[in-house]
């Protein structure tokens, strides 16, 4: 498998507070790599940096065997990495039509079409509302909207921000199942995740983050029976 | 007939007002900036048409494409040299920047034109009711083009997009900084209609005459619902309308104390103005 994402000794901080101190992973082609850990690891800022949103203090991100450091967010998504942020940030005044379109907003019309007939088989839910304001959606709703949204510029590698937050258990379910549907498709996915039972369950490989750095990585499955990180993440 | 005229008249104001507090909702509406250089924008307008037909004698028409074009640049500029810098600064320092172009724009101009009139040779033959009906006219159409081009035009969604999240914007491949200058430019450009059609009815141009007006379209755009583009021109017209109707009542020295009295009443009663939301302060 080839690597596709390689981050070497990434080193965030905000302000004097150091989010990210020294961390690296690397992700291959078609893999579902999760990243565990309590709030405040650094989880987040993490995905933010790879995106561009936040620029590194130091340390190496390669995608595809180019930097990403330094590249602004907007370039970003058009080499191929789309980010589906915490908290959805869907465009709660645009409807969830327009929502899928800016999704798709480096890319040609002709291509979204296409795109957009995919992500409604996906979420048929999101077809039927698609004149509806995003405003108005539930919570699960605007989470399909979120991860449709991010699916519509057509990322080599999708990257989850705490889908499950905030949903009720049936749904969390069903985003799972979504996940999972896309991974075997052939989407390349970095989970973030708080539920880390539901994420070592569908992952190939985990790396779990304390306080900003990798404390344990693995097979996720692995992970799932280790002592120390059922005691830590998965209630005992 | 004196009615239609008064009427005539309101609508003609309430026009102009009503393109300048586009250009300031447009770009509170995307960067949450009250962006006080507006109205001197107008003025930079004003007195680019003066120089191409008083002083280069040449048509009218050169004079209002390059008016509408210098007040564009200008509007781009100045986001770019004294805004852009100051983006992830507290929006205090960017407000205090824009109070601080328009005293630039304001002295400038008077240092290079002097603090005299300069009298704009007339643009057209039209009789002054002409020149209101072109008003409206030209309004209405810049209207609806600009509300086709927010709601349906792929920059316009953009723009709507980082108005409502910079951040997720940039996460969908937008390129905020080319958005921004990019309403900065629309915004401008109506300035620079505003401008012609201004002068076309005034006849003048001197240092600070964006100052009041640029602050009457404001009360325009807080009336009418500051963000919202149906909500500029509804506060134009009313803001227009109001000032007529005082002055036809013969209260003339009354019609600028009106005006704000007015953005009073609407900050005690509906602060979000007729079309405004209420929203939540961005974090």
């Amino acid at each position: 498998m080839a690597t596709m994402l390689s981050v070497q000794d990434l080193h965030v901080s905000y302000g004097a507070i150091k989010a990210v101190q020294g961390i690296s992973f690397t992700i291959n082609e078609g893999e579902i790599v999760t990243l565990i850990g309590a709030n405040g690891a650094g989880k987040s800022t993490t995905l933010n940096t790879i995106a561009g949103l936040l620029k590194p203090e130091s340390g190496s991100i390669e995608f595809l065997g180019e930097s990403l450091v330094g590249v602004q967010a907007h370039r970003i998504v058009e080499r191929g990495i789309a980010l589906c942020p915490e908290g959805r940030r869907v465009f709660m005044q645009m409807t969830v039509a327009e929502n899928l379109d800016m999704g798709g907003y480096t890319r040609k019309e002709s291509e979204n079409r296409e795109e957009l007939a995919r992500i409604y088989d996906h979420f048929p839910r999101l077809k039927e509302r698609r004149n509806q304001i995003a405003g108005t959606l539930s919570g699960g709703e605007q989470q399909m909207l979120a991860m449709g949204r991010a699916l519509m510029s057509k990322p080599r590698l999708l990257m989850l921000d705490e889908p499950s937050m905030g949903l009720a258990p049936i749904l969390v379910q069903e985003i799972f199942e979504i996940i999972k549907a896309l991974h075997e498709q052939g989407t390349t996915i970095l989970l973030v995740e708080q539920n880390a039972q539901m994420a070592l369950s569908i992952a190939d490989r985990a790396y779990v983050l304390e306080t900003g750095t990798i404390s344990m990585s693995g097979e996720a499955r692995a992970l799932l029976n280790d002592d120390r990180v059922r005691k830590a993440y998965l209630g005992g | 007939m004196t009615i239609l005229t008064q009427v005539l008249n309101g609508l003609q104001l309430g026009s102009i007002y009503a393109l300048v507090a586009l250009g300031y909702t447009m770009v509170y509406g995307i960067i949450l900036l009250l962006n006080f250089a507006h109205g001197d924008i107008i003025m930079v307008g004003a007195y680019v048409s003066w120089l191409v037909m008083a002083q280069l004698g040449l048509s009218p028409v050169i004079a209002i494409v390059l008016s509408i074009g210098a007040c564009t640049l200008l509007g781009v500029l100045i986001d770019k040299v004294a805004y852009a810098p100051l983006r992830n600064a507290p929006r205090l320092s960017i407000l205090i920047t824009a109070i601080g172009v328009s005293y630039f724009l304001e002295n400038g101009a008077q240092l290079v034109f002097g603090a005299d009139a300069k009298v704009v040779p007339s643009f057209t033959d039209l009789s002054a009711t002409g020149v209101g009906i072109l008003t409206i006219v030209v309004t209405a159409v810049c209207t609806v083009v600009l509300t086709l081009l927010v709601q349906k035009s792929k920059i316009g969604k953009a723009m709507r997009a980082v108005s409502e999240d910079m951040g997720a914007a940039r996460l969908m491949g937008i390129n905020v900084n080319h958005t921004i200058s990019f309403t900065f430019a629309v915004g401008s450009a109506l300035a620079g209609v505003g401008a012609v059609l201004y002068t076309m009815a005034y006849t003048q141009a001197t240092p600070t005459m964006g100052m009041m007006l640029g602050t009457k379209a404001f009360v325009a755009a807080v009336l009418g619902g500051i963000g919202s583009i149906p909500g500029a021109v509804v506060g134009g017209l009313l803001v227009g309308f109001a000032e007529v109707l005082v002055t036809a009542i013969g209260l003339s020295t009354w019609k600028d104390a009106v005006v704000f009295l007015l953005l009073i009443i609407v900050l005690i009663v509906k602060p979000t103005g007729i079309f405004g939301r209420s929203m939540s302060e961005k974090v």
